[in-house]
């Protein structure tokens, strides 16, 4: 491409594109198969507590332990979140700045408020001496959600990290990708939690 | 073509932006789209959870086939309007990986609980006095 290197006056002089034609594609596809690896280590974690998840050593089981309309509400907070992420992809569109940074906080207000009431319940189930030490159960319980938590975690900083660059750069292409990978991690960990919650909560009460 | 206000640079920095935002409009839902999925969504979360809690079938194996059905169709839901999936993105690369990880996913989760299950059922009875002694 010989025209790249022309010079026209007043203008930086451009030499070489770091980002050619599909940069964002081969970001997606790479990004994607990042979270089929995550997907893996969920499944692991899944199996664990498939097997495991009987084993109460004599304890506490699920139908005691479980309260059904808090796990709705972390549910409902997850879900709100997915879907004013979801907003503020449609506002990054349309290059409205405030607007999407607006439905960021918002996400990132229901991802705090899903940690603080999965920080609550774990609190509760210790206190209640229903610990990961307690049983094989509790083991994997723990292990399974504790992970989807931590991804949460990592998650809500990722968000206030890209709340910052986009506040100071702008809704740059490079922003706009970062945007792009952090909903897709986002949108796939909604995906696991209805996982958690259809087998690890409603079919551990169910017994 | 291009909505923006302000001109382009110069031509390069045209063509690579129209090349970017080809790239967006692939991956991107609409309003409609979220809304849909947000409202299936609601409805098949709403479900499971009544009937657990409300113990609306007398069968813990109708309930709990429910219970994962519904789990299942969700994930699917959200698949399509919030990850926005298809056959075509990516020239179809993406669908390859999650039909690959699926397939690794059911031979981890159907095989740890077959053979787990069979391990358990098949090992030798114990009773609590050798439980006792065990090291």
């Amino acid at each position: 491409m010989a025209h790249d290197i022309q010079i026209q006056d007043g203008e930086k002089p451009v030499f070489y594109l770091t980002e050619d034609h599909h940069p964002e594609g081969s970001t997606n596809l790479g990004f994607w198969l990042y979270l089929m690896s995550d997907c893996l280590i969920f499944a692991v974690l899944f199996a664990t507590h498939g097997v495991l998840g009987r084993n109460y050593a004599a304890g506490p089981s699920p139908a005691d332990l479980f309260d059904l309309p808090l796990v709705a509400l972390n549910t409902a907070m997850l879900l709100f979140s997915s879907i004013t992420y979801g907003f503020a992809m449609l506002q990054m569109e349309r290059n409205a700045k405030a607007e999407t940074l607006f439905w960021l906080a918002v996400t990132g207000l229901f991802g705090a408020a899903f940690l603080g009431l999965e920080l609550y319940e774990f609190a509760h189930l210790i206190h209640e001496g229903a610990g990961p030490t307690r049983s094989a159960f509790l083991s994997s319980f723990f292990t399974l959600v504790g992970t989807h938590g931590l991804h949460v975690t990592f998650g809500t900083i990722w968000l206030i990290t890209l709340m910052v660059q986009v506040a100071k750069r702008g809704l740059i292409p490079e922003n706009r990708r970062r945007l792009l990978c952090l909903s897709m991690f986002w949108h796939f960990l909604d995906v696991v939690w209805i996982g958690v919650f259809s087998f690890v909560y409603l079919m551990g009460v169910l017994g | 073509m291009s909505p923006h206000a302000q001109a382009p640079l110069h031509e390069d920095a045209a063509t690579t932006h129209h090349a970017h935002s080809h790239g967006h409009e692939a991956g991107h839902g609409s309003f409609k789209g979220y809304m849909l999925g947000f409202g299936l969504s609601v409805v098949l979360t709403a479900i499971p959870f009544w009937l657990v809690m409300s113990g609306a079938f007398d069968s813990k194996l109708l309930t709990a086939f429910f219970v994962m059905g519904l789990g299942l169709v969700q994930i699917v839901v959200h698949m399509v309007y919030f990850l926005h999936m298809n056959p075509r993105s990516e020239g179809g690369w993406t669908m390859m990986a999650l039909l690959f990880t699926l397939v690794l996913v059911g031979i981890t989760l159907a095989g740890s609980l077959w053979v787990m299950h069979h391990l358990n059922t098949n090992m030798m009875p114990m009773s609590p006095e050798m439980m006792k002694n065990m090291p």
